[in-house]
């Protein structure tokens, strides 16, 4: 048999699919990726659950998949969310050091964190990620971990991002309801970033947005930490849904024709292209523009970037990202997305490819599984400092979700 | 006789009051003023006005004037500005008499009757004569009460602008975001009048207690004056630590507002806080910076004001007034209700064949702007909502898949609408 604590699973509950991710982690820390189901998704708009039993079934039909791949039976998992609602802010905290020695004890790290956190959110909203950035001692910038230090005022930066708490509820209780333990809460970009991004990419500056269905992540490292998340409820649903009104066709073959011929970039031989649509028994019903469509394509495309790339410019972080900008979610698959979205972003942009991380290739290399995979390494780090293991680098050891003690 | 005294002096006492009085004309210009607290307007003198002398007998102002003819029989105006007007010329010198003394008048009424709409813009004229800055509170009739009193009250809502200082204006149909299906028709009158009792109080603080930035009379007016009829107005308060930002997320939510949307589309917007001793400017800063933010395009004019009995407290203003926008609102409004429909189906035909953006020659420029600009297509459809209720700019665009979901807004575009259409990309 095997051991239960050694099997990680992430589910996240999307607006085209619910993807369940089984992951294994060896005695050494590696992980090992052994299994997958995904549903489509029926119940979902824009990230968030809109009609529950619906969504219950499908993530009941991704876990069953999951756990026939895997061979394993899943008891807890690691949710994903997201939605318009969510945000990130930087937040600092301050503490005086009391004790004697003014030695920086465990106790004021905490107390320091805790005060960092304390801050003025709307009634309704609740915290999902308070993440440590950086501890200043005595005004002293950069020490990633003070205790042991000398000094008599410690403070720290975190970065919060915070949701409603209702709409937060709504996927925990559907998980809930199918008698599964919800280890914690993740924001999509966050897991999608702790899965494409290596240590050296996050010192140096890197940006992940995941453009998945129903919304679009996007969350920004500089200096090892995270400095910036955000939300935009708008993703590759609109560009069916722009597709489907602008060539008049029904939703479903907007999509599939987005599938088939869509591109983020107009080339010169797509101009006037056409192509036919057929019923089920071959009947011609109606040509379309391939080139109005792609024109379609690129136009959401580039709106999305373009209001990333806007919000990147107020929360002023557009130089500090050497390494450059990875795509993942479903969206990513668009051909020549980096090469739209580059001169938009002036950064190399690249799609996300995960590392040191072992298993089925057949996941490994989705971007739309991107985003699971991240939330399995997110409950393996979990996993790794309950066990008192060594230390984080990605300074994510503060998350917490105290959502789930009030459920 | 006095004449206007907005010396310099003055400015430099704020805390010296000038002579208010206080007019209700009509009907509902008494009823609204009984529904004033007398105590908060100290120094201020209500003075009552109608043709009918029951609601004068029911008031309880410290002056009662009624214009008294032998055609009306003490029966009142019978719902006919005319009559209102012609009594109200008749006896334009007690008019005078009792403006005189007073340095600025409020004039209270409710339009659409015979007696608010006929005789407010001669009261406002007596008040001018007399020196005094004339300032008018008016309601507009609910739109239920007929095509009739809706035209009467722009009319005389015309003639008011004309001859007095500033006008505001508080449509009635706007307080039906105020209350639910099972809220008493006493309780709507009595909603409608306590905002406008509260953008009263509103004004009288702006101009009585010290100003640390001390907004002068003559801005508000210059604010008001030669706007669009509807200037939007809320009031409201908040206390504790949070109070500046509690205070920017309620007017943010006001329904007189409409969420915020009132902000964006005005072109001039007054601020007033006050607060009290514990004021600070980071609060003042923090208010300024929210609203701001939220106006881009306006003109503001911003005040600020301690009072020491607001402990702990912060009391924001704001008066939003936009431009006159629709040049064709009076005559769409005089027209019957068919011909109105009628405009909105052809509307809706010529909008129908946009779909591939490519424009059909029947569009005005005005709908043109609605398709290409989700912003000012709200705008235009702001404009026109006091006259007729129409939901035409939702069905030319339809959202699909989005239809039923909450709108993905940001920067007052709806980026559910596909980009090419908000864009104005052609397809062809």
């Amino acid at each position: 048999m095997f051991d239960a604590s050694n099997i990680i699973v992430g589910l996240e509950i999307g607006t085209s699919k619910a993807c369940a991710v089984v992951g294994e982690q060896n005695a050494d820390g590696s992980l090992n990726i052994i299994g997958l189901g995904q549903a489509r998704s029926r119940g979902v708009r824009k990230g968030e659950i809109v009609d529950p039993t619906q969504a219950e079934e499908d993530v009941r039909n991704a876990i069953v998949e999951a756990e026939q791949m895997a061979d394993v039976e899943i008891r807890n998992v690691y949710l994903g969310v997201t939605g318009g609602h969510i945000r990130g802010f930087n937040n600092r905290g301050v503490h005086p050091v009391v004790s004697a020695d003014r030695e920086i004890s465990e106790d004021d790290v905490q107390d320091v964190v805790k005060n960092a956190k304390a801050i003025n959110l709307p009634m309704e909203n609740n915290i999902v990620h308070a993440i440590r950035q950086h501890f200043f001692v005595d005004g002293r910038d950069g020490v990633a971990n003070p205790v042991g230090m000398l000094g008599s005022r410690l403070e720290v930066d975190v970065h919060v991002v915070h949701g409603n708490t209702n709409r937060l509820q709504n996927a925990i209780r559907l998980v809930k309801g199918l008698q599964l333990e919800v280890d914690d809460i993740v924001f999509n970009g966050l897991a999608s970033s702790l899965a494409l991004l290596t240590n050296e990419q996050k010192e140096l500056g890197a940006l992940v947005i995941d453009i998945g269905a129903g919304t679009t992540d996007y969350i920004v490292y500089a200096g090892g930490v995270i400095q910036h998340t955000g939300v935009l409820a708008i993703g590759g649903d609109h560009v069916s849904n722009d597709l489907a009104y602008g060539l008049k066709v029904p939703l479903s073959r907007a999509e599939k024709l987005k599938l088939e011929h869509g591109s983020a970039l107009m080339d010169e031989e797509s101009k006037g292209q056409t192509v036919r649509i057929t019923n089920e028994l071959g009947l011609p019903l109606k040509t379309v523009n391939v080139g109005h469509l792609r024109q379609i394509v690129s136009l959401r495309l580039e709106e999305i970037f373009q209001l990333v790339v806007h919000n990147l410019e107020q929360a002023g972080l557009s130089d500090y990202l050497r390494a450059g900008v990875f795509l993942c979610g479903g969206c990513a698959r668009t051909p020549h997305i980096a090469r739209l979205a580059e001169p938009i972003l002036q950064m190399p942009v690249s799609l996300g490819q995960t590392n040191s991380i072992s298993g089925l290739k057949s996941a490994l290399d989705q971007p739309e599984f991107i985003t699971g995979i991240g939330l399995v390494k997110f409950g393996s780090f979990k996993t790794r400092k309950r066990e008192g293991g060594p230390s984080l680098a990605q300074g994510i050891k503060g998350a917490i979700a105290n959502i789930l003690r009030r459920s | 006789m006095k004449t206007k005294t907005q010396t310099p002096s003055e400015v430099l006492k704020p805390a010296k009051v000038p002579a208010v009085k206080i007019f209700g004309v009509g009907s509902a210009g008494v009823h609204l003023l009984d529904a004033m607290d007398k105590g908060e307007f100290t120094g201020a003198v209500f003075i009552a006005i109608n043709t009918d002398s029951s609601s004068l007998e029911a008031s309880s102002a410290s002056v009662k004037i009624q214009l008294e003819t032998k055609l009306l029989r003490g029966l009142g105006t019978g719902g006919d500005p005319e009559r209102g007007h012609a009594i109200a010329e008749e006896q334009f010198a007690t008019l005078k008499t009792a403006c005189e003394g007073a340095e600025v008048v409020f004039i209270v009424a409710g339009l659409g009757g015979g007696a608010g709409s006929g005789i407010s813009p001669v009261l406002a004229r007596a008040a001018k004569e007399t020196g005094a800055l004339a300032l008018a509170f008016v309601t507009l009739p609910f739109t239920c009460e007929g095509n009739r009193r809706q035209q009467q009250a722009l009319q005389g809502l015309d003639q008011l602008k004309a001859v007095a200082d500033g006008v505001i204006c508080l449509p009635c149909q706007k307080t039906f975001k105020l209350i639910d299906e099972n809220t008493s028709m006493l309780d709507t009158f009595r909603i409608a009048g306590g905002l406008l009792a509260e953008s009263i109080w509103g004004v009288w603080r702006l101009f009585t207690r010290p100003g640390l930035i001390h907004i002068h009379f003559d801005d508000l007016c210059a604010l008001v004056r030669d706007r669009h009829s509807e200037s939007a107005f809320a009031s409201v308060e908040a206390s504790g630590p949070a109070r500046s930002r509690e205070v920017v997320e309620k007017l943010l939510a006001h329904p007189l507002l409409d969420e915020g949307r009132a902000l964006a589309e005005s072109n001039a917007v007054l601020v007033s806080l006050m607060g009290g001793k514990d004021l600070t400017m980071a609060d003042v800063n923090r208010v300024m910076e929210q609203i701001s933010r939220h106006c881009e395009q306006a003109q503001i004019i911003m005040g600020a004001a301690v009072d020491e009995t607001l402990k702990n407290r912060l009391f924001v203003t704001v008066i939003a007034a936009k431009q006159n926008v629709a040049p064709a609102r009076l005559p769409a409004a005089a027209a019957p209700e068919e011909p109105s429909e009628q405009e909105e189906i052809s509307r809706g035909l010529g909008a129908r064949p946009v779909r591939d953006i490519a424009q059909s020659p029947s569009l005005t420029m005005g709908q043109r702007e609605q398709l290409l600009s989700g912003q000012s297509r709200s705008r235009a459809r702001k404009a026109r909502s006091g006259m007729l209720q129409t939901q035409l700019p939702l069905a030319i665009i339809s959202k699909g898949r989005f239809d039923k979901s909450e709108p993905t807004i940001h920067k007052g575009e709806d980026l559910d609408i596909p980009t090419y259409l908000r864009r104005g990309v052609p397809l062809n």
